[in-house]
């Protein structure tokens, strides 16, 4: 064997046990779990009998009952939490990293402020903003309520994460956990925005300047095309991380009164570890699979081919 | 550009430090509430008024528990989340070192096939592989136990740790490679002598990626680990949190501890920490 096809074989055995590993441990195991789905695994012992699409007809049609209820309200408050979530990271991450943008006093303390959270764990968060959001009763007001009591704003008092009112599909008690969740990523989005106005050369706006551009001109017609590519980044992370969402919710608030703060991710693990429903348990977490999958497969082929052609 | 104060940045400093004090409105709660008493904590009327002393019971209780009620410390658990937390995090910075140093400058055939293959695992919902996970762990005898933990957290820690080296030396400039090789050194010769020395930023960066993310770390561990003994601090302060009789300077005291270290690490070696963050977005 020649010299450099013996180094190319070393190489390869480098990474070969982390392909293995990769293989195994994701692409393994998530066939593994498709067959799980398909099977009529209900309880501590594996059961593989072949049930077909009868787990996913359940989570989707009246015949599934409470399940197919809930798993309904969860795709509905997986919507509405991403999108709300998606829109507040962008709007206040752009609009933060736009004003850190004007050569500020103190920029480096105000970042540290606004990126700490990201330090923190989602069950920090979550335990934080329960203590912030619980409602109390009438006579115990507590969190938000009592400070709204203190300055006279009683009547913008609500029961927060235990409200049940929906508006058409979206639930309202969703809404806390939302800021909970955009308190801890607005700071990441305004990182990457920053670091995108960063790599904006100064000729540029100069250029714009020297035309007569004014300097909100300047943002709409120089910057914000080239941060184009950043909002798309941005979205795929937050989306990601909002579609497969558990730890902030489980911990904050739970499935909430009537499922009102229930998402995939919950019901999952309830499903599978609290009642041994294995095969109901995959059957979500397929889906939430697929969801994922909907957003990250062609970010990686869009990425990559990007990457070959330069 | 003008520097000088005029009303358009006042107003520019008005919406930072409005939107720096909502930002820190859980810290107030945090170190308000876990330095009261329990009998000031319970008094609502002064829910959100700093307190009265600087008590530190409620950190001895969280930190140590009553025994004879029954309730468990967070001693113990952040103790396991520093055995499962540090291994884990040295073994994956070691394997995301090896593999992006062959994934930048020994491309073989296939690889630029297998890394996307490879990045796809760190965006999964952990969720798709709980249930073989848990099978697996329990046949290969590593069922609830932090060694199991471990193991899951080094082998989901490859795709980031390998995407956060693979971008860093491509950075190294390849004639520096090439003199190693004309020394006379190998494809392991060239990472000893070349790459490894230069990788401490590499490393620090991804330590510090893969550390925050095992400490701070739930899911796997809640559904592997059922002994509460062996619970590392998150699901341990889930559990404490969860609970029906809820002593909140308690609660909160144990939530400070469980911030405390990524907290401090992020405040000393933020410059870092923000690079692995940025990374993660595939695009460094």
């Amino acid at each position: 064997m020649s010299h450099a096809r013996r180094e190319r074989w070393i190489a390869f055995l480098m990474v070969l046990p982390s392909i293995i590993l990769i293989a195994i441990f994701v692409y393994g195991f998530i066939a593994w779990t498709t067959t799980v789905s398909l099977s009529k695994w209900d309880g501590v012992e594996p059961d593989y009998t072949w049930a077909g699409l009868e787990n996913f007809k359940q989570l989707f049609t009246k015949e599934g009952g409470v399940s197919a209820k809930r798993f309904n309200i969860d795709l509905w408050n997986t919507l509405f939490f991403t999108v709300l979530f998606m829109l507040a990271c962008v709007v206040f991450g752009l609009l933060l990293a736009i004003l850190l943008d004007q050569r500020v006093k103190g920029e480096g303390i105000f970042r540290t402020i606004y990126l700490f959270p990201m330090a923190l764990s989602f069950v920090v968060t979550g335990v934080v903003w329960q203590w912030i959001f619980a409602p109390g009763t009438s006579t115990r007001l507590r969190g938000v309520n009592a400070l709204l009591h203190a300055v006279g704003l009683d009547a913008l008092r609500w029961k927060w994460f235990t409200e049940t009112n929906e508006i058409w599909h979206f639930h309202v008690a969703l809404i806390p956990v939302i800021i909970a969740a955009a308190w801890q990523l607005i700071g990441y989005t305004m990182a990457m925005y920053l670091a995108g106005l960063r790599g904006i050369p100064e000729e540029l706006r100069e250029a714009a300047r020297v035309d007569g551009a004014s300097e909100i001109g300047i943002y709409r017609h120089v910057v914000m095309p080239l941060l184009r590519p950043i909002t798309f980044s941005a979205l795929i992370v937050l989306g990601h991380t909002s579609l497969k969402i558990f730890d902030l919710v489980y911990t904050m608030t739970g499935s909430g009164p009537g499922f009102a703060t229930d998402v995939p991710g919950i019901f999952m693990f309830e499903t599978t570890f609290q009642g041994n429903h294995y095969a109901q348990g995959a059957t979500i977490s397929v889906i939430m699979l697929l969801m994922v999958a909907l957003v990250i497969i062609p970010y990686l082929i869009y990425t990559f081919r990007q990457e070959v052609e330069l | 550009m003008t520097r000088r104060l005029n009303p358009a940045r006042i107003g520019i400093y008005i919406l930072l430090i409005l939107f720096a004090i909502v930002f820190l409105v859980p810290v107030y709660v945090l170190l308000v509430s876990s330095l009261k008493t329990f009998a000031e904590v319970q008094d609502l009327s002064k829910l959100w008024k700093p307190p009265q002393g600087f008590n530190l019971e409620s950190f001895r209780t969280a930190w140590s528990g009553i025994p004879e009620k029954g309730l468990r410390g967070l001693s113990r658990n952040l103790l396991n989340s520093v055995y499962l937390t540090v291994p884990a995090t040295l073994l994956s910075s070691m394997l995301g070192s090896l593999n992006g140093y062959v994934l930048s400058k020994w491309k073989f055939r296939g690889a630029n096939v297998i890394f996307p293959l490879m990045l796809f695992g760190m965006f999964i919902p952990y969720q798709s592989v709980l249930i073989p996970l848990t099978q697996t762990l329990g046949t290969i005898g590593l069922g609830g136990t932090l060694w199991g933990l471990i193991l899951v957290h080094v082998v989901y820690g490859i795709p980031i740790t390998t995407l956060i080296f693979r971008n860093y030396y491509a950075e190294v400039p390849t004639e520096m490679i090439e003199a190693a090789r004309i020394d006379g050194a190998g494809i392991l010769g060239v990472y000893w002598r070349v790459m490894f020395p230069l990788s401490l930023p590499g490393f620090v960066v991804v330590i510090i990626w893969q550390f925050t993310n095992i400490w701070n770390g739930f899911l796997f561990a809640v559904s592997i680990l059922q002994k509460p003994e062996l619970q590392p601090i998150t699901v341990a302060l889930r559990n404490l949190a969860g609970s029906q009789i809820k002593e909140w300077n308690m609660v909160m005291a144990g939530t400070l501890i469980a911030a405390i270290p990524t907290l401090l690490i992020y405040i000393v070696l933020g410059r870092f920490f923000i690079r692995g963050l940025l990374a993660g977005s595939v695009k460094g």
